[in-house]
């Protein structure tokens, strides 16, 4: 695989496919659905090469050399008079076993998205640009390791999210959309000051010998390249690392979304058209978890050991305010929503315990629940497809009328309730297991149980009311589920069984980084913590 | 004033000579064949291109201008530096734009018959931007203000079509003209305290001590007055949406790109050159102890972007909205100066850049529609970027840049800013203008969300562009695109231009 430039194509072919797109005729606009599928399709087989060339015994995280696929070219280099700091940016790509996962994630969902879109007709052409661009950004996130390219992915999603909700949305489709650019705008820009904070307060040496101002994220990892009186540097005594981190955390928790910013969440998913839906929950969601795990926690280790317990509550409260709140929805998509924020709370849990079964549990969580999410807003699709509304209670006994679309939702459904033998079980087992072995978080690890309590409730009782039952007459002519929606269900289903009953398939991969990190955190708290806090 | 010194000073002001002949070849052939107008637009736009070379050509010149005899003591009028060839260079490239602009605007096309008297207006104001950009004594200072202020006060009200033309006018000569009388009173209290309308003579004085320091803190707010009139910052702005919507578009988009670049010239020129008493190691500029210009500026820059961004909010004529979107652009670049260091300036040098491309480009696409609509108002937008695909998408691109999201130049300008703000560790500044871009966001937001997510209705035109004005607009768009991901090219021409000479 040396020097074949995988990443750079697993990020831009869908930049490719979205000029392809832009030119076609408006008369043979449907040919958009065709690039699309081709752009995924080619996306999805890179990512299945690059896990099959990837060594799992590389840990990546802090080390360049460790990282796999890496492509570091220069982008802007400015060479700096005596007052202005010489300009480096890198177009720095690689990964290791925390990215691949969610490589793998998005080319995955984002193949079975494009499928979902087929019966889009509303300017197609339009659609399925912005479809491939929000595509590369978000592929762009996961494999970049320079802080300022990762933000320019970062931000690159905004635009077309916003449209995609904005222009094919339901009912009230501007202001989720408005919602949801200026909640992740706000987190965002917070991101960007400590992004220039960091930047002013750490040297990475260059090859001749020279010091510069450095966006490398690997680079801001290491102690030994803060500079002595840097605002963000450990060495300077009226440093504001504590204040950054939580600027950073918000930037990011505001993705996740962690409570109280998790209001843009229900509208945006309420609004967005299901493919839409299936990417924010399946991809987008885990761009706020995945930024913790690549920048806050290495960056900011002797931090993320003081605050451990309160990244615990608040992934606590996710688990069961989101799961209560799904307890009281009437609408399937919302319901759908409210527990998917529940379900990233576990996600936070498993971070928060800084073991390696919490975070190996995270990460498979975030994993496990982009499948079995992205599944379940494809069923509140199909569902409303056929009946054009998604009220819990307007349906009853569709069992009998679609019995094997009930098949599929019977098997999401347990899935995400973490029934033995599915994959959300694993992932669930090895948060609590995880965060159980730390004592400081125990307490918080045992109330979240409740939330799989809280969550067999709600999504067994929308079981009854929607698929059980005596037929509502006014569906008797509801057709069970059509090719391409087996299309789009079987991979997943499969997925979710396959990942159930041999998770290390999935475990192996992350295993040797996940433990990487955890021993970079423990061992670089005392580099961090010289002052201060 | 010794003839050598005359001749040697000549050959330092080539650019402002030949803008000066070209406004006398617009007037000469205005008034002979008065019948072939269609040629003005033409003879502009070759003097222009003849200064912008010539301007680029001398970029590294230094020296001081019009000085009298003893030069060592008394200096120039003029410093000539690459300072101000950055910004002479931004207001000739804005112009040579504008001229483009102005030719196929309807509103120009309507006063056809006095498009002579349009040009030398117009060159009347560039000229007294150039001379802005590089003047160091108060008096020229304010009479090249005074230059570009009455040519622009005419060319407010110039199309006499509708009643809002001749209220621009209006409210713009009587603000203009109590902020002119405003800083002049305070030029001539600095005069009677330091004996001298020289900037680097007013420094000298300065460093000397025994100074009034209410007196002089009085003169110089007046002064600043001016400044701020100029450039359109609170509490001075009153005037801009007024003007902005009442002028012709095409010299709206002069006033807040070119007018605004000569405004922030010479105010930085006054700052560095009369205040600054050294450069420290990293660049920060250590001022005598005189006047707290940072605590001035950072406050009437907050005012600014916090007052622009929240009445844009609520404004439905796009030409209004993008004039309080200019007051607010203003605030974020006064940030840069109220730095005060190398790094701020140099800033200001790289926003301006960018700032001059998506302004224009912004409302070129807004004139363009207003051509077609008759109207600028935001409820005519309805569906327009579905209809008019290409408008829509150039004007999206221009309005996310002014927003500052990346991939556009305009991330790029703000982050120069921002890492400015952070060198100098002024955290909560930088939050403030940060949150200020968030809040701006709305506004542009609102044009996209009427152009792509409301439906297209009846009156909802179908724009063509002819080639011309295509190419046009890519010659913007496409720049504001590139420079958001390579911006190498920009921020080394601007780094070749921070250079003050002789201090």
């Amino acid at each position: 695989m040396n020097g074949f430039p995988i990443l750079t194509l697993l990020t831009f072919i869908p930049i490719l496919g979205m000029i392809a797109v832009l030119v076609i005729p408006k008369d043979k606009a449907n040919l958009a659905k065709y690039i699309a599928l081709i752009a995924t399709g080619i996306q999805v087989v890179l990512a299945i090469v690059l896990l099959s060339n990837f060594n799992y015994n590389a840990g990546g995280i802090f080390e360049q050399s460790s990282f796999q696929f890496i492509e570091k070219f220069r982008w802007i280099h400015i060479k700096g008079l005596s007052w202005i700091g010489t300009v480096k940016i890198d177009y720095f790509m690689g990964v290791d076993g925390i990215s691949v996962p969610m490589v793998l994630l998005t080319a995955i969902i984002s193949f079975i998205a494009t499928l979902s879109s087929w019966k889009i007709n509303k300017s197609v052409k339009g659609y399925f640009a912005m479809f491939l661009l929000l595509d590369t950004g978000m592929m762009g996130v996961f494999v970049s390791l320079d802080f300022f390219l990762f933000y320019v992915f970062w931000e690159l999603m905004l635009l077309p999210m916003y449209f995609l909700i904005g222009i094919w949305g339901g009912p009230r489709k501007e202001y989720a959309a408005i919602k949801f650019f200026i909640y992740t705008l706000f987190g965002s820009v917070f991101m960007l000051l400590v992004m220039i904070g960091l930047y002013f307060s750490a040297h990475e040496t260059l090859a001749d010998g020279s010091q510069v101002f450095t966006f490398n994220m690997l680079a801001l990892m290491d102690a030994a390249n803060y500079t002595a009186d840097g605002i963000l540097s450990p060495f300077n005594p009226e440093n504001l690392r504590f204040i950054a981190y939580i600027a950073l955390f918000v930037g990011f928790a505001i993705k996740i979304p962690m409570f109280p910013f998790h209001t843009w969440l229900p509208d945006a998913h309420v609004e967005a058209p299901t493919p839409i839906s299936v990417i924010l929950a399946g991809v987008l969601l885990k761009m706020g978890t995945y930024g913790i795990l690549r920048i806050s926690y290495p960056m900011f280790p002797e931090i993320t050991r003081e605050l451990m317990w309160f990244i615990a509550l608040f992934g606590m409260i996710n688990i069961i305010y989101g799961a209560l709140c799904a307890l009281a929805q009437k609408d399937f998509k919302k319901l759908i929503a409210y527990s998917s924020i529940s379900h990233m709370g576990y996600v936070m849990l498993g971070m928060a315990s800084l073991s390696t079964t919490g975070i190996n549990g995270a990460v498979l969580q975030m994993f496990n629940h982009g499948t079995i999410t992205a599944m379940l807003f494809l069923i509140v699709g199909v569902i409303y497809d056929r009946a054009h509304t998604r009220g819990l209670n307007d349906f009853g006994g569709l069992a009998t009328q679609m019995p094997v679309y009930t098949g599929f939702v019977t098997v999401a459904f347990f899935a995400a309730i973490g029934l033995p033998g599915l994959s959300g079980w694993v992932s669930e087992a090895l948060v609590f297991v995880g965060s159980f072995g730390v004592e400081v978080i125990r307490t918080l690890a045992i109330i979240s149980t409740l939330g799989i309590l809280l969550g067999a409730g709600y999504m067994l009782w929308t079981l009854q009311r929607v698929f059980l039952g005596n037929l509502n007459e006014k569906w008797k002519d509801l057709k069970d589920i059509d090719g391409r929606e087996y299309a789009m269900l079987i991979p997943l289903t499969l997925i979710i069984l396959f990942l159930g009953i041999y998770p290390s398939a999935l475990l192996d991969v992350m295993n040797t980084s996940v433990n990487s990190l955890v021993h970079f955190l423990s061992t670089n708290v005392t580099n961090f913590s010289i002052s201060g806090l | 004033m010794d003839l050598n010194g005359l001749y040697e000073s000549i050959a330092l002001i080539k650019p402002e000579i030949v803008i000066s002949l070209t406004l006398l070849a617009i007037v000469l052939f205005d008034l002979i064949l008065s019948n072939s107008k269609k040629l003005l637009p033409f003879i502009a736009a070759t003097g222009l291109a003849v200064t912008l070379v010539i301007q680029i050509i001398e970029l590294s010149t230094t020296g001081y201008a019009f000085s009298p005899q003893n030069a060592t003591l008394f200096y120039g009028m003029l410093s000539v530096d690459s300072f101000g060839a950055f910004f002479k260079v931004i207001i000739l490239v804005s112009s040579l734009l504008i001229v483009y602009f102005s030719a196929v605007t309807d509103e120009i096309k309507q006063s056809f018959d006095r498009l002579g008297e349009y040009y030398t207006l117009i060159f009347g104001m560039i000229l007294g931007m150039m001379f802005m950009t590089s003047a160091i004594d108060l008096i020229l200072i304010y009479l090249s203000i005074e230059l570009l202020s009455l040519s622009s006060y005419v060319l407010a009200g110039f199309t006499k079509i509708r009643q809002r033309n001749n209220e621009a006018s209006l409210k713009y000569i009587i603000y203009g003209a109590v902020s002119s009388g405003m800083m002049l009173f305070g030029i001539s209290l600095i005069y009677g305290m330091a004996g001298s309308t020289n900037l680097v003579e007013l420094n000298n004085f300065i460093q000397s001590g025994s100074i009034n320091l209410v007196t002089f803190s009085i003169a110089l707010i007046l002064i600043f007055a001016g400044f701020g009139f100029k450039i359109s910052v609170a509490p001075f702005h009153f005037w801009t949406p007024d003007v902005y919507e009442g002028a012709p578009i095409s010299i709206t988009a002069f006033l807040s790109v070119a007018s605004k670049a000569a405004g922030f010239a010479v105010l930085i020129r006054f700052i560095r050159v009369g205040f600054v008493s050294y450069v420290d190691s990293d660049g920060f500029w250590r001022l005598s102890e005189v006047f707290d210009w940072q605590a001035l500026l950072v406050i009437i820059s907050i005012l600014t972007m916090t007052l622009g961004n929240f009445s844009a909010l609520w404004q439905d004529n796009l030409k209004r909205m993008l004039a309080y979107s200019s007051i607010a652009h203003a605030g974020y670049m006064l940030l840069g100066l109220a730095v005060l260091s190398n790094q701020g300036a140099f800033a200001i040098l790289v926003y301006f850049s960018f700032y001059l491309i998506m302004n224009i480009g912004a409302f070129f696409v807004v004139m363009l529609i207003a051509n077609k609509l008759g109207s600028e108002n935001i409820d005519d937008y309805n569906g327009l970027g579905l209809k008019s695909p290409f408008l829509g998408v150039a004007l999206g691109l221009f309005l996310v840049s002014l927003t500052g999201l990346p991939p556009t130049a305009g991330f790029i300008g703000k982050l120069y800013l921002f890492i400015a703000l952070v060198d100098a560790k002024m955290i909560i500044v930088a939050v403030i203008a940060l949150l200020n871009t968030v809040v701006s966001l709305y506004y542009y937001i609102r044009v996209l969300k009427k152009m792509y997510l409301s439906n297209p209705t009846e009156d909802t035109p179908e724009i063509k562009t002819s080639a011309m004005n295509t190419i046009f607009i890519l010659i913007l768009a496409v720049p504001t695109l590139v420079f958001g991901l390579y911006f190498a090219p920009v921020v080394d021409f601007a780094k070749m231009c921070i250079s003050f000479f002789g201090v």
